[in-house]
């Protein structure tokens, strides 16, 4: 055990989980919104819309992150036209491929999720809101978004920490997140234990908050 | 199309082999999982508080820590340990382990801790009768085990053992950091040599959704054949 690494290392680890945070925070914002939209979409209808949205969460639950980072990054590149619009100045940034790749994946599993949660709803409660003369529109805002955030909660928990292990892929697109740093970290010194412990540690602190923030609302919105 | 050309001109067969690489790695990886929840299950549901604690610290350093760091520490690590473990027994040459071998046990001890919370549930879940029941018709531990638990734990597992599958098979992408050339690494190999990674990477999200597809018709037969009873 190398004590005096584990404790130099742990500031530049330390640093490096604010990149993985960052990551984590803008990928969720946009993937909720990403997978409320195909939630919805599922709801529609419309069998078009609704296989449109199935395919969507299909392809991204079913191939893995780090294909999905790579044809972003490395593969979007190679489209001449991209080059000459202004989408060039995001996707040139390995930063931004990044996110876009994590909100797109989060985006599909929120979907699933919320999907679901909406399907739960008891009729009766729809219901109660038409009996009471409300217009279709104020109940799903109000009363359908509202109960189908609470009932996913537990699911998304799930979500945001797997997302927070799905960031450490980032690394393998030259940014220095946590994981980036802790393998340059062992690959100079040759001491992977030391910084697993310390790296893995950070991850494990990150994972017990999100844990226990999911916990508290879980008990703050509960029904009862 | 002619790059996917199977022969010296095109990656046909070259992507080929790189698939039947990762599913020899997913299903190894699971198998190396199973072991280790035959391990940790038992110790999860004892009621020795220290062997609880193992079980937990296991499952939840596992499902905390990102797979690439898992990776990288056996792709760091493994070789260091195996030398010092040889080196108690008087072996002090330099050894090599494989890139297989490395890969494997990393994603099987990822899968493993996957695989201890679906049995660990899906026994929790069987009634306390059945126990009961066994336990009264005189059936040793072995028959109790064999004849009763383990055909409803695997009725009631087998739909979340396959979300553990599907996460597996994704995992085995990240072995192709440590050079094991599965799918993602030979598709890396390729878009490089060819300059065309668009099309090789799709090309390999393809081949991804075309491993999870069959597995899920595949285990959808094996849930409709342990559920026959009910």
């Amino acid at each position: 055990m190398d004590l005096e690494l584990m404790i130099n290392s742990f500031p530049k680890l330390l640093t490096a989980s604010v990149i993985t945070l960052k990551l984590l925070s803008v990928s969720l914002i946009i993937g909720l919104f990403i997978g409320l939209f195909f939630a919805i979409l599922r709801l529609n209808k419309n069998i078009f819309i609704n296989r449109f949205a199935y395919g969507y969460s299909y392809v991204f639950r079913g191939t893995p992150l780090l294909v999905q980072i790579f044809i972003i990054y490395f593969g979007l590149g190679q489209i001449e036209y991209l080059r000459s619009t202004v989408l060039w100045v995001i996707l040139k940034e390995p930063y931004w491929c990044a996110i876009i790749a994590f909100a797109l994946n989060t985006g599909a599993y929120t979907s699933e999720i919320l999907r679901s949660a909406f399907q739960t709803i008891k009729p009766g409660i729809i219901e109660a809101g038409k009996s009471l003369g409300i217009s279709n529109k104020v109940i799903f805002y109000k009363i359908q978004i509202p109960v189908a955030i609470r009932q996913s909660l537990p699911a998304y928990g799930n979500e945001i920490i797997l997302m927070m292990k799905g960031t450490s892929l980032a690394s393998t697109v030259t940014i220095m997140d946590l994981t980036g740093v802790a393998k340059y970290i062992i690959s100079t010194t040759f001491k992977p234990i030391e910084v697993f412990i310390v790296a893995g540690g950070i991850y494990l602190f990150m994972t017990f908050i999100i844990h226990n923030v999911i916990k508290f609302l879980e008990k703050k919105y509960s029904f009862n | 199309m002619e790059l996917l050309a199977f022969g010296d001109t095109g990656w046909g067969d070259e992507l080929f082999y790189a698939t039947l690489m990762t599913i020899a790695v997913s299903i190894t990886a699971m198998l190396i999982g199973f072991l280790f929840a035959l391990i940790f299950t038992p110790l999860k549901l004892s009621k020795n508080k220290f062997l609880n604690f193992i079980a937990n610290s296991y499952t939840t350093i596992i499902r905390g820590v990102p797979e690439l760091l898992v990776i990288y520490l056996f792709f760091f690590g493994g070789t260091g340990a195996v030398m010092f473990v040889a080196s108690i027994f008087g072996y002090n040459e330099y050894i090599e382990i494989n890139a297989f071998i490395t890969g494997a046990f990393a994603i099987g001890i990822i899968s493993g801790a996957y695989s201890t919370e679906v049995f660990r549930g899906a026994i929790q879940s069987i009634d306390k009768g059945q126990f009961e029941a066994a336990n009264v018709l005189g059936l040793n531990k072995f028959g109790k085990f064999f004849k009763i638990i383990l055909p409803q734990t695997l009725r009631l597992a087998i739909p979340n053992l396959s979300n553990v599958w599907q996460i597996t098979l994704k995992d085995t992408s990240l072995i192709s950091v440590t050079g094991l050339v599965e799918i993602m690494r030979q598709s890396y190999i390729a878009a490089g040599s060819t300059r065309d990674p668009l099309f090789f990477y799709s090309f390999a999200a393809v081949l991804y959704l075309l491993l999870t597809f069959v597995s899920m018709k595949l285990i959808n037969r094996l849930e409709i054949r342990y559920s026959r009873g009910y």
